[in-house]
Order: structure tokens, then sequence, then C-alpha cells
């Protein structure tokens, strides 16, 4: 079997599984809309766009960490074997990312939503700033998949995940905040060309050493 | 004496800078004055924590291909050496910022960066300790050394040229290169960078030595 039929087959057995058991999926669902009930509650009415903004992506962040944590704990010793034997790396560590990347983008499109449904909108160009957000949820996917995958080798992986990944996301986040907010304050598309092209160039170099490593992560 | 040449370089290179950063004369600036006799301890730090840092990513890709133990300890090691220079790097800053911007963390984009970039080679640590086989020590933390380095190379120099900062060489101020340094800067300047970064790459063999001996202690014992 090439790569690219191993990684179909591979995603679609992800979305199966995902798909069967559901709790995993809504679990991640409720936790954002809760999430962003909770803020409500607390701050009642936001008036000011960088707090609105930041806010935004806080819960993003911990949403996004929550979400793509247990990509790799939820498999089981025996099934990781199993890959083993009949996949090439590559294809695994590809398809957790295009899978979390899916993932990402459908609860990234939720949280908005909930968000500027429950809080005053304050979008100056609401089309871009949707934009940015779903180039922030493939950045959070590309990075955060695999840390995962290193910190599941580790003990005390739920903890570790969030050590280990904060530090690596902040530059991602410093730039989206940055477009995310020119988006909000209705500026010019070309303002932000250089941050857009900043996020593209950290998602290749994530996706390709991600690429690069992950067969010596694998291999136990 | 072939091969400690250059230690001896370095002692004297770090005396010469210390005692020639504190007595020569430098140009008197609007807002700097004497504080930029700062800039021959304050900069060095970073040059040896970038170098040493570098030597660490290096390390890190040789032991994925060759799983030798020592290559891992060279790379925790000088992680270790750019964690404290780090530290020196930003306590240094922190006193010359305190005198010229006011405040002793001003919200500055490369203060904020070295403090993530520290943050990033700490949970580096925290993930060695948490795992309890060598083998399978030496290869994560390799792999995740690789996967940060040039996520903190992004962070450390492409980021602060993006916004405003009170450094120079960033949003308008003078910047910092060999054009705009005041000439008599330079004779101290550059041999104290030099000297530092020999001082950092001395004090990581000296550690990487002292680990390999315990290592053998706990064998033979």
């Amino acid at each position: 079997m090439d790569l690219l039929n191993q990684v179909k087959f591979l995603i679609r057995k992800e979305i199966m599984l995902e798909w069967r058991s559901k709790y995993a999926l809504n679990g991640i669902l409720l936790y954002v809309v809760s999430t962003v009930f909770v803020c409500y509650l607390a701050f009642r009415d936001i008036t000011s766009p960088p707090t609105w903004n930041a806010l935004f992506w806080i819960i993003m962040l911990f949403a996004s960490v929550n979400a793509i944590t247990k990509s790799f704990i939820q498999e089981s010793k025996g099934r990781q074997l199993y890959y083993y034997t009949i996949t090439s790396p590559q294809a695994i560590i590809i398809s957790k990312i295009i899978y979390n990347i899916f993932l990402m983008l459908l609860l990234s499109v939720i949280a908005l939503g909930f968000y500027t449904l429950v809080f005053k909108n304050l979008l100056g160009d609401p089309l871009f700033y949707f934009f940015a957000v779903l180039l922030g949820s493939i950045s959070f996917a590309s990075v955060f998949t695999m840390i995962s995958g290193i910190a599941s080798k580790a003990n005390n992986a739920g903890g570790l995940m969030a050590i280990l990944s904060f530090p690596v996301i902040i530059p991602l986040l410093v730039v989206l905040i940055k477009l995310s907010k020119n988006a909000m304050d209705g500026l010019d598309r070309s303002e932000s060309y250089d941050e857009i092209g900043v996020l593209i160039a950290i998602n290749i170099i994530v996706i390709t050493t991600s690429l690069l490593l992950f067969p010596y992560l694998w291999k136990d | 004496m072939n091969k400690n040449w250059w230690k001896i370089l370095a002692t004297v290179l770090v005396l010469y800078s210390i005692i020639a950063g504190f007595l020569f004369h430098v140009p008197a600036k609007p807002i700097l004055n004497e504080t930029i006799r700062n800039i021959h301890f304050h900069v060095p730090m970073w040059f040896a924590m970038i170098v040493i840092l570098t030597v660490s990513f290096i390390y890190s890709i040789r032991y994925l291909n060759s799983a030798n133990e020592n290559d891992d300890l060279m790379a925790v090691e000088s992680a270790n050496v750019g964690i404290i220079f780090g530290i020196l790097g930003l306590v240094t800053g922190a006193v010359w910022a305190k005198y010229t911007w006011g405040e002793a963390w001003s919200n500055d984009p490369k203060q904020n960066s070295a403090a993530i970039a520290l943050l990033v080679y700490l949970a580096y640590l925290v993930l060695r300790n948490s795992l309890e086989e060598e083998q399978k020590r030496g290869r994560i933390s390799a792999v995740y050394n690789i996967f940060a380095f040039p996520i903190m190379v992004v962070l450390l120099f492409i980021l602060p040229r993006m916004t405003d900062s009170l450094h120079p060489g960033n949003g308008g101020n003078p910047g910092f290169n060999t054009k705009d340094m005041a000439p008599e800067l330079r004779p101290v300047f550059y041999p104290a960078v030099l000297g530092w970064i020999l001082i950092s790459v001395w004090i990581t063999t000296i550690r990487y030595r002292i680990r390999k001996l315990e290592n053998r202690q706990n064998l033979i014992n």
C-alpha cells in the first residue's frame, strides 16, 4: 500500500472510531460550550475589543489542548504495535495531523459561533476573523499533535502536555492574536499579509520536523 | 598546553573585558550614559546562550542517529548551561532596563521572547525527569529538543522584528550592528563575546565530564 492510501485508510479509521464512541467528541464540544458560558457568567459583557479577542483565544487554547491530548493516549499499546507492523510512521503522523485539523476546525466553528452569540459581536471584518480562526485551528492541530505524541510516551501525560505545549504555542498565539485583532478592528486585509506569511511558515516548519522526528518517537 | 590554549584565552578575554569594560572611555549618550558598559556583559550572555543551545540541538540530532549515551549527556548538559546563561542574560538585562527604560520588566517583545525560550528548555528538563528508562528518555527528550529549536529561533529572531521594541535594531531604534556601534566600544565588546562563548563551552565540557564519571561510578557500584 502506498502512503496516500495508508493515510486515507487511517483517517477513515479515526473518524469511524470517533463516530462509534462519540463520547470524546461530545465531551470536547460540551467543554467548549460550558467554558464559554462560564466566561460569560464571569464577565457578563465585554466592551473592549482586546479583551474580547484575548478571551476567545484563551478558550480556544485550553479546548484544543484538551481535544488533542487524547489523540495518542487513547491508543492501547497492543494497537500501536499492530499499526507498527502494517503501516509507515509517516502515514500515522500525517493521518493524525489531518484528523486533528478536521476536529479543530469543527471545534473552532462551534466555539466562535457560541462565543459571538453570548458575547456582543464586536467584529469589524467577520469573514477575515473567521479566516484567522481557521488558520489558528490548523496551527494548533499541527503543533499539538506532535507534542501529544511526545507526552504520551511519558508518565503523567496530561500534566506534561500543558508544560510542553504552552511555550511552543506562544509564538503562534502571539501572531494569531495580532492577526485576529487586525481583522477585529476592520483594518485593510493587506495589512495582515506579514502575519499570515509567518503563520504559514511556522506551520510548514512544524509539519516537516514532525515528519522527520516521528519515526524516532514511534519505535519502542 | 596544546589542548588547553582556548581555556587560557577564554579566561584572559573575560578578565580583560571586565577590567576594560569598567575602566575604558565610553561615549556619553543621553539616557544610556555610563550604563552602556553593561553591553559588555548583557549581550555576550545571549551570544553564549544561542551558541550553547545550538550545540545542544546538534548533539540531540547526533543522539538520534547514534543512540550513544554520551551524545545525550552532552545535549542535556549544554541545555543546562544554556539555561544558566539565559537567566544571567535576563537578570543583566532587567538591571539595565531599570535604569534606562524605567522598569525592570518593560513588556518588551525581546524580553518576553527570551523568557518563553527559557520556559521551553525548562520544559525539556521536566520531560527528562518524567521518563525513567535511559534509552527512551534520551530519544524522546531529543525529539522534543529538535522540535522546539526551530520555534525558538522564530521566537528570538523573527517575532521581535515584527513589532516595536525598546531594544536597539527594532521598530525604528538605531540598529545593533557593526555600523551603529560606537567605535570605542568594539575593542572590548568583541573579545567579551568570544570570551563568554568560550567560557560557556568550557563549563559545558566540565559538566559533561563530571556526569560521565558519575555514570561510571554508578556502574562500578
